[in-house]
């Protein structure tokens, strides 16, 4: 009964965002302040209903509903709960929802958090969400209802995949969902404007709050994704390079573009249709990543001959998505061009060059991405594109980004002189290519990738500090502390996410030229010395878990003679699908993380231990926390407040 | 009795110290386990070819990450090869012979991935000529003059006190 109640929510659900779809528009078109008015409790509508449906798949799964087809196929009664709840986002059909409902909360805020901007704007924003919704809900419903009925009912279920039976699964998914689907907020702004003609600074300003948002959603995902990766699989990886990793990556770059162009339109009024474009091309990443990652066409393009409906529908509606939205800025774009002009020099030219290099090394990894696929398709043969490829595009492209991320920001807007520009930061450019050279060599490990890493990270750390020097600087007068809280909060964002590229690169660099490992035979009682540190093997026990056999090792970490800890690996075997999984141990630190898996049990009763060393490791994560930190801090920023302050007073006064 | 309590805590620690010595001395006396191969140098090349080719029977994983009897069986293959004096071009090529190149991680450069290993740079150069075009236009447009009536306009939306933009209609309900 209760699965009946969610799937006829999700028809009252798709019912509502066509109307939230049509009438907005109609409204905005014809002037019509009633029709207008719809979109918003239209919005909310949507939200509660998509929201009933999502409780009723969560209640199936929570009381263990094998009757319910998707329930049955990824859960067991004897998955601990908090694992049956995030089944409800483990596979398509519920990952579909979990994308519905999480469209409908960003809706639901934009309708909430709009009341400022004119009514036939947020009515044209919120028919665009509302045409985004009815796909998805429609797609849903048509091919990939989570609700369908097994009859007769299984008696037991096939359990959730034991490699997303993990903490990570908790939050990775929900995070990520926020920031791909949030683009599409920052998209509807975009195709809101271009229904209006009206593309300003105004506009920008609006946008911009939004699309950091969606943009720390996805960073903060991406981030989590690649720290699971990283413990769950066992031998210390933390970027892949595969297809579904690409897929939340290329929207991020795209995104990434996004934002720092939307800055110039604000603050410049320039690169107005390059904006609208990326808009436009990031949630087009998105929708293409949400389908690429769920559809199956990663493992075999021939996984949609099994379903055809399903990807006549993904294609229909990505062309649908993308060709009217470049039709539209097709139509609209010539009327945007102008806006502020510059000169060659300038940190306009800066952006914008980081901005044609980010899209092209998007551009680049879906061309990585989706090749094997259309080789396959045209039956030219099967290849793989991997992590060397991906590597030898990347890293040329991002170098150029990387060194104007910290030039720009030297240079003045509109216009400014090289020669001085350079002078102001050869001495810092030249002293991170001697601190390259010199780490490097200090460190023992001197290759062009390590040498190029390390001046890079020098490069942004030493830059961001001119950078906030001369910022105290320009500032004469007060005190230093005084002078320090007159700079703007998206200031502050800013020169904490690029600082947070400079700590990633350390970290990337790092462990890529000093990580280490070794796997020994080890019985009770052994010993091994590894990377400066002694592990010592105190045995196996069995740790039976509520769906899983283990066997847990005991391995005692020594420094010198100081005990560090005990790292308790396991080797568990998941009953339900008799799938064999690595626990990884780790003793997490500053500086270095020792990662410690378990191998197979040998004939002689010895157990093959994996041992890994991994040097700065953390520091990957922490740049992106300190990414995420800068998006907050801008999109906080007190600007956008105070507009929205400023207006209410005016209105006030004129409604008196 | 605040006494006998420090005196058990003493004990306590003593005891947990104690036992830590002993462990730090055991770990020094405890026998050495053995590499799981003989030949560490060589293990360094295996994984480092490992890491570049695909373990064909999982989901893109390559052989040095899987677990898998076949990943684990072409990685002996790469380990005896290596050692048997060939190198890694030659265990390569053994391995596209018998599996295909979708074996490889890295594509080879033929005719069917030309527009692969190409098409970054295409595209790059296809960006930066349109950055270039766009910059040059964009140097010859004339700066915006403002009328007086928008200067005054800028003014007041400056100081904080201008109300809804003059060119939007009146919405009629």
């Amino acid at each position: 009964m209760i699965p009946e109640l969610g799937h006829f929510a999700l028809v009252l659900a798709l019912v509502i965002a066509l109307v939230q779809a049509v009438v907005p528009l109609l409204g905005a078109h014809r002037n019509r302040l009633a029709l207008m008015a719809v979109g918003r409790p239209a919005a909310l509508g949507q939200f509660l209903f998509t929201g009933f449906s999502f409780a009723c798949l969560t209640w199936a799964f929570v009381v263990n509903d094998f009757s319910v087809e998707y329930v049955a196929m990824h859960s067991n009664t004897a998955t601990p709960l908090i694992y049956r709840i995030t089944a409800v986002w483990g596979s398509h059909e519920g990952s579909l929802l979990l994308w519905a409902l999480t469209l409908s909360l960003w809706t639901v805020a934009v309708a909430v958090f709009s009341r400022n901007l004119p009514e036939a704007f947020v009515a044209r924003v919120l028919g665009t969400l509302g045409w985004i919704a009815v796909g998805f809900l429609a797609f849903m419903l048509v091919t990939s209802n989570p609700f369908t009925r097994l009859i007769p009912g299984a008696a037991e279920g096939r359990d959730l995949n034991p490699l997303l039976q993990d903490p990570g699964m908790i939050i990775h998914p929900p995070l990520l969902y926020m920031g791909y689907v949030g683009f599409s907020v920052a998209f509807a702004f975009a195709i809101a404007a271009l229904l209006t003609g009206r593309l300003d600074a105004a506009w920008a300003r609006w946008s911009r709050p939004w699309t950091t948002a969606a943009w720390v959603f996805l960073t903060a995902g991406i981030a989590l994704g690649s720290g699971w990766a990283y413990y769950e699989l066992g031998w210390g990886g933390w970027w892949f390079w595969d297809p579904v990793e690409n897929a939340s990556f290329m929207p991020w770059l795209l995104g990434t573009a996004l934002i720092h162009s939307l800055a110039v339109t604000e603050k410049r009024g320039a690169f107005r249709s390059w904006t609208v474009l990326l808009a436009i091309g990031a949630f087009s990443l998105s929708l293409l990543g949400t389908f690429l990652v769920r559809s199956g066409v990663l493992t075999s393009v021939h996984a949609f001959a099994t379903d055809p409906r399903r990807g006549l529908f993904i294609l229909a509606f990505l062309v649908a998505v993308i060709g009217v939205s470049l039709l539209l800025y097709a139509w609209r774009a010539p009327k945007l061009a102008g806006g502020g002009s510059f000169a060659f020099v300038s940190r306009d030219t800066a952006l914008l060059g980081n901005n044609v290099l980010l899209s092209v090394v998007s551009a680049s990894v879906l061309l990585g991405t989706l090749y094997p696929l259309f080789l396959d398709a045209l039956g030219l043969g099967k290849l793989s594109v991997g992590p060397p490829y991906f590597e030898a595009v990347f890293v040329p492209l991002m170098t150029p980004v990387v060194v104007l991320m910290m030039f720009g920001p030297f240079l003045r807007w509109k216009g400014d002189e090289l020669m001085p520009a350079l002078r102001r930061v050869a001495p810092a450019f030249v002293a991170s290519i001697l601190i390259g050279l010199g780490t490097a060599f200090a460190v023992g490990h001197v290759s062009w990738r390590t040498v190029l890493g390390l001046a890079l990270a020098a490069w942004v750390v030493l830059a961001s500090l001119q950078l906030l020097a001369t910022r105290l600087r320009e500032r004469a007068g007060a005190s230093a502390a005084s002078r320090l809280a007159t700079i703007p909060a998206a200031w502050w964002g800013m020169w904490l996410a690029h600082l947070g590229v400079g700590i990633f690169i350390i970290g990337v660099t790092m462990v890529g030229s000093l990580e280490n490992n070794l796997d020994v035979k080890m019985k009770e009682g052994e010993r091994v010395e590894f990377s400066g540190y002694t592990l010592l093997f105190r045995g196996v026990q069995d740790a039976p878990g509520p769906n899983f056999a283990a066997a847990r090792a005991n391995l005692e970490l020594f420094r010198g003679d100081v005990d560090i800890g005990t790292l308790q690996p396991e080797k568990r075997i998941y009953l339900a699908q008799q799938m064999p999984m690595t626990e990884a141990a780790l003793d997490v630190g500053l500086f270095r993380d020792v990662y410690v898996s378990l191998g197979e049990q040998l004939e002689d009763g010895s157990w093959i231990v994996s041992l890994h060393y991994k040097p700065f490791i953390s520091w990957i994560w922490a740049g992106c926390v300190l990414m995420a930190l800068g998006g907050i801090l801008a999109a906080a920023d007190r600007r956008y407040r105070r507009l929205a302050e400023r207006r209410l007073p005016a209105a006030a006064v004129q409604a008196a | 009795m605040p006494a006998d309590r420090f005196l058990r805590a003493l004990r306590g620690a003593a005891f947990i110290g104690g036992c830590l010595l002993v462990a730090a001395a055991f770990a020094a006396d405890a026998p050495t386990a053995k590499p799981l191969v003989a030949d560490p140098a060589l293990e360094a090349r295996v994984l480092d070819l490992s890491h570049k080719l695909r373990c064909l029977v999982c989901q893109n994983q390559s052989i040095a990450e899987s677990h898998a009897p076949l990943a684990v069986d072409l990685r002996d293959q790469v380990r005896e090869q290596l050692a048997a004096g060939r190198s890694e071009n030659e265990v390569v090529d053994y391995l596209v012979a018998r599996y295909g190149d979708f074996v490889l991680y890295a594509p080879p450069f033929k005719a069917t991935t030309l527009l692969l290993w190409l098409g970054p740079a295409a595209l790059l150069l296809a960006g930066a000529g349109w950055l270039a075009i766009r910059l040059r236009s964009r140097e010859r447009e004339a700066a915006v003059t403002l009328s007086e009536a928008e200067h005054r306009r800028a003014r007041e939306l400056l100081a904080g006190n201008a109300a809804v933009p003059p060119s939007s209609k009146e919405p009629r309900s």
